[in-house]
């Protein structure tokens, strides 16, 4: 028989015993719809948890340094992955990274302590220089007050921690000046140019620098309640945040100056204790880290972080997956029922086609359509209704959150793949619940199905 | 004279069933040739084997041993798909209770050895038509089975098993759920049918009158053997 055929006899099978098919598919529709709510909230929460992180620029984010640094100090590392002599992390490797393929920014790590003076009394703390996107990071989003009015400007941003420090209102902070005093970097004169072109001899001494100590005024634009400069990559929470760019006119005097001092990279350039750059977007942070690896720095990600982070998503994902498909398992065992059923109803009519010529694989098939169109439109209600419900919880969810002050999120998402896998789903299981009892109507015989009252 | 070309030909077939710890030989060894166009009707009391027999002619069962060759073709060697063929291209089947489906209209009905068949789409509505004008049905294609009579009904079943042309007919008490008079008038349809499309029929039938009346040769059957065969009018005699 002709698939048409084929599909419009299982049509109006399935419309003869309406109530029964249309329940039977209702189980299915709802055993589907319970599979997508669930999935769709382990989507939507894993959605939630990488936009959070990837805002947060810690995932596409590498942190570059000098292959010799601090952290070596004492004990040779291992250097497995040097392919390249070590290079001093300067002004042109900065260029160099920025024109790599996928990168976003590439900005200088800048931290320094620092005496904070507000109303005449000292607060120590160290400051970070804060890029200019990391205004979308997320970091940002429930502060109070403005992020800087410009990439210069002279204004600075408290962590809630240090503000309590200077104030009991924090909040009246806001559009109050505080006085940065730091210790400014001014170099000397080179006292012997003869460095060789390794800069790693000890008898050939570089320029060297004076620390002088300054102040800036600063004004206190916003308080934020998060870390956006936590310790990572640097040292110490930076507590006072200003703009990148006004932090690099300071010239304040950083950690790695020291060592730059006693080892004499043989150049009089500027030199970064560390680089962060952005790639577009965290699934390029691998390639990136590799090829900055090969040019001759040290370079790490928290890709690895991220990386447990979707295996436990993944993992979640199929925990939930298992549960959500319980209610589907028991809508099969009802499409099993209802066609088996079918079988014991239809047992002469069985006889019948096989009498006017139908073959075992006509009526096999015929129960298989009828069993996959209970499933494909048990599916399509089902991704509906499983829709639904995932609307209907995100709303009860950001109700409840906005009764206790908190932003609304997106706690379910039904892409189109889901929709597509559980119509997949829906069919094949479907298909395989109709096996058992098409293969049982194709082995009928005839003579007996006609003798069948 | 029917003419002597057999349309079938049984050669010692048995078909023994085993019910419970006892066997029944509901076929015993019978040899049977029914020519081309011939209409013969299988006699019988209850048990005898007459529609055993015929549902081995009719591909829906399969001798235990011996040979069925109808129009040339070995049937008790078809696998399952040949045989499926052979009952839709070569037999058309009406029985005592008719089988219509009731959830199907006539035409519907008629319609489905057509979709068996996988005959092309436009070409169905005619020769469904063609089947029930045959029968005189046309006026009622969008009706359901059971709003019929028996008759009517009967005749559905009739249009239902010409509609692919076969070449031989198998009636299976084709008159047991009709008064006499449309008994007489299905089977003066079928003869009819017969002549104007020349077709060999194979009727069981309880009935002796009217297989006396209608056929050419009578088979009478006990035991799962064919006990005699004569010409209706040599019975008659």
């Amino acid at each position: 028989m002709k698939a048409r055929d084929l599909t419009d006899l299982a049509l109006r099978n399935l419309r003869e015993s309406m109530l029964r098919n249309a329940l039977t598919t209702l189980g299915v529709a709802v055993g589907v719809a319970s599979f997508v709510a669930i999935i769709s909230i382990g989507v939507g929460l894993q959605q939630l948890a990488s936009k959070r992180l990837s805002e947060s620029g810690l995932f596409d984010t590498i942190i570059v340094t000098p292959k010799t640094n601090l952290r070596g100090m004492g004990r040779p590392q291992p250097e497995p992955e040097s392919d390249k002599p070590p290079r001093p992390l300067d002004e042109d490797a900065r260029r160099e990274f920025e024109k790599l393929p996928n990168v976003v920014e590439v900005y200088p790590q800048i931290r320094f302590f620092t005496e904070v003076r507000f109303n005449n009394k000292p607060f120590a703390t160290v400051v970070a220089g804060m890029p200019d996107s990391s205004r979308n990071s997320g970091s940002f989003d429930g502060m109070q007050g403005s992020f800087f009015s410009s990439i210069t400007a002279n204004e600075a941003i408290l962590q809630i921690e240090f503000a309590k420090d200077l104030s009991d209102q924090p909040a009246s902070l806001i559009g109050q000046e505080l006085v940065l005093r730091y210790a400014e970097r001014q170099s000397l004169p080179s006292a012997g140019a003869t460095a060789d072109a390794s800069g790693n001899s000890p008898d050939s001494p570089g320029g060297g620098f004076s620390i002088v100590p300054k102040e800036l005024r600063l004004k206190i634009v916003g308080i934020v309640e998060t870390e956006p400069a936590a310790g990572y990559g640097g040292f110490g929470n930076a507590r006072l945040l200003i703009p990148l760019a006004t932090a690099s006119t300071l010239r304040a005097a950083q950690v790695n100056d020291l060592r730059d001092i006693v080892r004499d990279s043989g150049s009089n350039k500027t030199t970064y204790a560390s680089l962060s750059v952005r790639a577009k977007s965290p699934s390029q942070v691998d390639a990136l880290e590799s090829s900055i690896k090969k040019m001759g720095f040290r370079a790490f990600s928290l890709l690895d972080a991220s990386k447990s982070l979707r295996i436990f998503f993944t993992v979640f994902d199929l925990l939930v997956g298992i549960f959500g498909s319980l209610a589907l398992a028991i809508a099969t065992l009802g499409i099993v029922n209802t066609l088996v059923m079918a079988i014991l109803e239809r047992r002469r009519e069985i006889g019948v086609l096989k009498a006017l010529g139908a073959s075992d694989s006509d009526v096999q098939r015929l129960f298989f359509v009828e069993a996959g169109v209970m499933g494909a439109i048990g599916g399509i209600f089902g991704v509906l209704f499983g829709w639904l419900l995932g609307r209907a919880i995100t709303f009860g969810t950001n109700f409840y959150l906005h009764r206790q002050n908190l932003n609304p999120i997106e706690l379910t998402a039904v892409p189109w793949w889901l929709i597509l896998f559980a119509l997949a789903v829906a069919i094949l299981v479907s298909l395989a619940a109709g096996l058992y009892p098409a293969s049982r109507a194709a082995k009928l015989n005839p003579v007996d199905a006609l003798r069948y009252e | 004279m029917p003419p002597t070309d057999p349309a079938i030909q049984l050669d010692r077939v048995s078909r023994h069933y085993t019910m419970g710890e006892t066997s029944v030989r509901a076929v015993n060894e019978l040899s049977l040739s029914v020519a081309n166009n011939e209409f013969l009707a299988l006699l019988g009391s209850s048990g005898s084997g007459k529609s055993t027999l015929l549902n081995l002619i009719a591909g829906l069962d399969r001798p235990t041993s011996g040979s069925i060759f109808a129009h040339g073709q070995n049937i008790a060697s078809l696998n399952s798909l040949e045989l499926a063929r052979y009952r839709r291209n070569t037999i058309g089947m009406i029985f005592q209770s008719f089988n219509l489906l009731p959830r199907m209209t006539l035409e519907e009905n008629v319609e489905l050895p057509l979709r068996l068949a996988e005959l092309d789409r436009s070409e169905r509505p005619a020769r469904v038509r063609e089947a029930l004008e045959r029968v005189r049905l046309t006026h009622r294609l969008g009706h359901r089975p059971t709003e019929l009579s028996g008759g009517e009904q009967q005749r559905v079943a009739i249009a239902r098993a010409l509609v692919n042309r076969p070449k031989i007919l198998l009636a299976d008490e084709p008159t047991g759920n009709l008064d006499s008079a449309t008994g007489e008038a299905i089977l003066t349809l079928l003869r009819d049918l017969q002549s104007q499309l020349g077709m060999t029929i194979v009727m069981v039938t309880h009935e002796r009158p009217l297989a006396e009346a209608f056929a050419d040769r009578l088979a009478i059957m006990g035991d799962g053997k064919l006990l005699s065969t004569s010409t209706a009018k040599g019975l008659s005699q």
